[in-house]
């Protein structure tokens, strides 16, 4: 349908969006996380809730504040979910099952947004806007005031493990980032169509004398806060391809840009406050080079349209809206699994098979091209670290990066780091594969199959959210183990993200040297991509050739 | 203050300052409990306050919007699927509908329940290997090419496959124009004025660029009600 000109040029007015955002919201974040100064709202809100916004805490007072903040946060969407038959506004919605409330809970304070569930019937109003829009913007949060603490770590020197203080960063991440861009772009979304009520799902008759339900519900909102957040919990099973969700095609760039414009923004954060401009600019570098990689390979895959099926019917159009088309589609495709989003305007299970295998392969990457907010730069600076290690033992000299020196220690919480999410996603694939529960959610027959629990583990511990749909996931064998996945994969890899950050605060900057590696370089760039692609690469050939890889040659 | 951390003279200077297992596990408690305080508050802003403040503002400026796009059999706005004096909504703008038999301009095939339940939105999520899907796509070819009397090999791609949301309200311009004899001869109007409808009814991409061009069938087959045969 779409022709490779009209691909290009949307990609190209991608690009000029995002270039445009890059530099404003990238400075302005750099303000909000080192100006001294309280908002007057926010300082009443400390003095009412009896929290210090000012004690500089030691990496380990900050991680019990992200466990315990997450962990009440879990039991209280929780409660909401199984209670919210008798809460007000619940448009005759059943308690959920304490499995499925689980994986909820868990999905969406993880900023995974793992659905099992069909919200048009399975949430009501006041848990779609009390539980998981304010995870929305909470999960977002935590991820961004983790990696401002990494960035603390880096920048500071003999600061005795303190990397800031976690309340504030939390409360500064909504009230001055999230909350404000997501009032503007709620307004904006309605006025393209998406819908704002309180209204229950009302019958009316159609032109044709069928029956049909008026959808009712604050979509806008959640909208908004979906895509910024880069959260990707649709409102209705068909998330941002349901035209209530997603209208029109300027909707849909604008949902691309708004879920990529935090986490590209972030490294010219981080460049400011580590006061080098130059390696921010490396990082959204390397960023960028991997995401247009993934982009041209999904949408030559959707616009060729390889396989019998796409063949068959002339194109690959199966699970595509016709406003967007294969190469909106792709787009959206590639961008939402470079970004931990996981919305999706297309349906990923009926991709083709190298389209599929590309969007398997961008959450295995790690979630770093850019990644979800926060947690896509700090993964990224944990490979920046081990690119850095392997550099400096070919040259033989002690590894160092932004004049922190990378030790047995570090060296160990980054290996922890990057075997930790592949060790969740293989062990729960073998599992889910080797058991009977597991097999029995597979919808369709062959390599595909294996595709599909590969997709869903994937998904899950690289807490990105979108699914090879056609798996049956309402069953409390998934529910509970893509929820432990979920888990492990946000908190395992903060938890040492926070330790390595303690470590580099403790340290003391050492000045650059004649044998210092250049960490802003094109040189060093390609070697970090490289270290990326390599990594990913060994750990995940052998189950991506049994998967995509088999379905796309055979 | 009960989220301070205390520095302390007597701790080394070294990132991950040892504590003890009590002293760990009040410190994590005095977290939860602020956590607890800081979450509740947030959910009053975040759950409560900005999806009503958007509500507002949604209602009041873009009332027709804010409610789902819905028309009357006449083709007018309304905020409400009571309708107005013009009759009750019969469909919102945004979300196709079901239609079948020859004097219809047919959508495309739909996964959401029994075809465009907006209650059960959805793809049919096979794969592009699979064959029942391919056998499905065989099956509709035929049979769009026998409804609409064309020869199978110009079937566009839009009319055999199912959509992402199972709500797409949008079909191609060849799709469309395809089905402009059938109808045309099933209301007994002059094909071409049928034809200049579906040219009227053509959106190209947004900017030039954006999405793909199409045609609204709801509002294709509104038109084509009130045009006198």
């Amino acid at each position: 349908m779409s022709t490779p000109w009209i691909a290009v040029a949307q990609i190209l007015v991608l690009v000029v969006a995002l270039a445009a955002v890059h530099v404003p919201l990238g400075g302005y974040m750099a303000r909000v996380f080192t100006s001294a100064r309280h908002l007057r709202v926010e300082r009443a809100g400390y003095r009412a809730l009896r929290v210090d916004p000012d004690a500089d805490q030691r990496w380990s007072t900050y991680l019990m504040s992200v466990l315990g903040f997450s962990m009440v946060s879990v039991l209280f969407l929780y409660g909401l979910e199984r209670l919210q038959n008798h809460l007000p506004l619940s448009i005759g919605a059943p308690a959920m099952d304490p499995a499925g409330a689980w994986n909820t809970a868990v999905s969406f304070v993880t900023n995974t947004d793992w659905q099992w569930y069909s919200g048009e019937t399975a949430a009501g109003h006041l848990l779609q806007m009390a539980g998981f829009a304010v995870q929305n913007f909470l999960s977002a949060a935590v991820g961004i005031a983790v990696v401002v603490a990494l960035i603390r770590g880096l920048a500071r020197s003999g600061a005795d493990g303190r990397v800031g203080n976690f309340w504030s960063d939390l409360v500064r991440t909504v009230v001055r980032i999230l909350l404000p861009l997501s009032v503007v772009v709620a307004v904006v979304l309605i006025a393209m169509g998406v819908i704002q009520n309180l209204s229950a799902h009302t019958e009316l008759t159609t032109l044709a004398g069928g029956t049909q339900h008026v959808l009712g519900g604050p979509v806008a909102s959640q909208e908004a806060i979906k895509e910024i957040g880069t959260n990707g919990g649709g409102f209705f099973n068909a998330n941002s391809a349901h035209p209530f969700e997603n209208p029109t095609p300027l909707s849909n760039l604008l949902e691309i840009v708004l879920l990529l414009a935090i986490p590209f923004s972030l490294p010219r954060t981080f460049g400011i406050m580590v006061g080098d401009r130059r390696q921010g600019w490396a990082i959204a570098g390397v960023m960028g080079t991997l995401w247009a990689g993934a982009v041209g390979l999904l949408t030559w895959a959707e616009l060729a349209g390889p396989g019998v099926v796409p063949a068959a019917a002339g194109a690959a159009m199966e699970g595509k809206e016709t406003r967007f088309g294969t190469a909106a589609s792709a787009l959206f495709a590639a961008s939402t699994t470079s970004t931990s989003t996981g919305a999706v305007n297309s349906m990923h299970d009926s991709l083709t098979a190298a389209g599929g295998g590309v969007a398997i392969f961008n959450m295995q990457l790690g979630e770093i091209s850019p990644g979800g907010t926060g947690s896509g730069l700090y993964g990224m600076l944990v490979l920046v670290i081990v690119a850095v290690f392997i550099a400096g033992l070919m040259v033989g000299r002690t590894p160092e990066y932004l004049g922190k020196k990378i030790g047995r220690r570090e060296i160990t919480l980054v290996a922890l780091y990057v075997l930790a999410t592949p060790a969740i996603v293989l062990t729960g694939t073998a599992v889910a594969i080797a058991t009977h529960a597991g097999q029995a959610g597979i919808l369709n027959p062959g390599s595909h199959g294996l595709s599909e629990v590969l997709y869903a583990f994937t998904s899950a511990a690289n807490n990105n959210g979108s699914a090879f749909a056609g798996l049956t996931v309402s069953t409390p064998f998934y529910n509970t183990l893509l929820g432990l996945a979920m888990l492990l994969g946000r908190f395992v890899p903060m938890a040492l993200v926070l330790a390595l950050a303690g470590r580099f605060a403790t340290q003391r900057t050492v000045p650059p040297s004649a044998g210092t590696l250049p960490t802003h370089r094109p040189l060093f760039a390609g070697l970090l991509i490289a270290v990326a692609l390599v990594v990913v690469g060994l750990t995940y050939i052998p189950v991506l050739a049994l998967g995509p890889i088999a379905e796309a040659l055979s | 203050m009960t989220t301070s951390d205390v520095p302390s003279s007597s701790i080394p200077a070294r990132g991950g300052a040892p504590r003890t297992l009590g002293s760990s596990v009040i410190a994590f408690t005095r977290q939860t409990w602020a956590g607890l305080r800081v979450l509740l508050a947030l959910t009053v802003l975040l759950g409560i306050a900005y999806p009503l403040a958007v509500t507002g503002v949604g209602q009041l400026v873009f009332p027709w919007q804010a409610n789902g796009s819905l028309l009357t059999a006449d083709g007018s706005h309304v905020a409400s699927p009571a309708g107005n004096a013009h009759g009750p909504a019969i469909g919102s703008a945004l979300i196709g509908q079901s239609f079948s038999g020859s004097t219809w301009f047919h959508p495309r095939p739909s996964a959401a329940g029994t075809g465009y339940d907006t209650l059960a939105s959805g793809g049919s999520n096979l794969g592009p290997t699979n064959p029942t899907l391919l056998a499905t796509v065989q099956e509709r070819r035929a049979q769009v090419a026998a409804e609409d009397g064309v020869d199978p090999s110009t079937v566009p791609p839009d009319a055999v496959t199912a959509s992402a949301s199972g709500l797409d309200p949008d079909i191609s311009p060849a799709y469309a124009r395809e089905q402009v004899a059938r109808v045309a001869a099933a209301r007994g109007l002059p094909v071409a004025r049928v034809a200049a409808l579906v040219e009227q009814h053509v959106r190209g991409r947004t900017l030039g660029v954006l999405g793909e061009p199409r045609v609204d069938v709801l509002a294709l087959n509104l038109a084509l009600t009130t045009m006198a045969p």
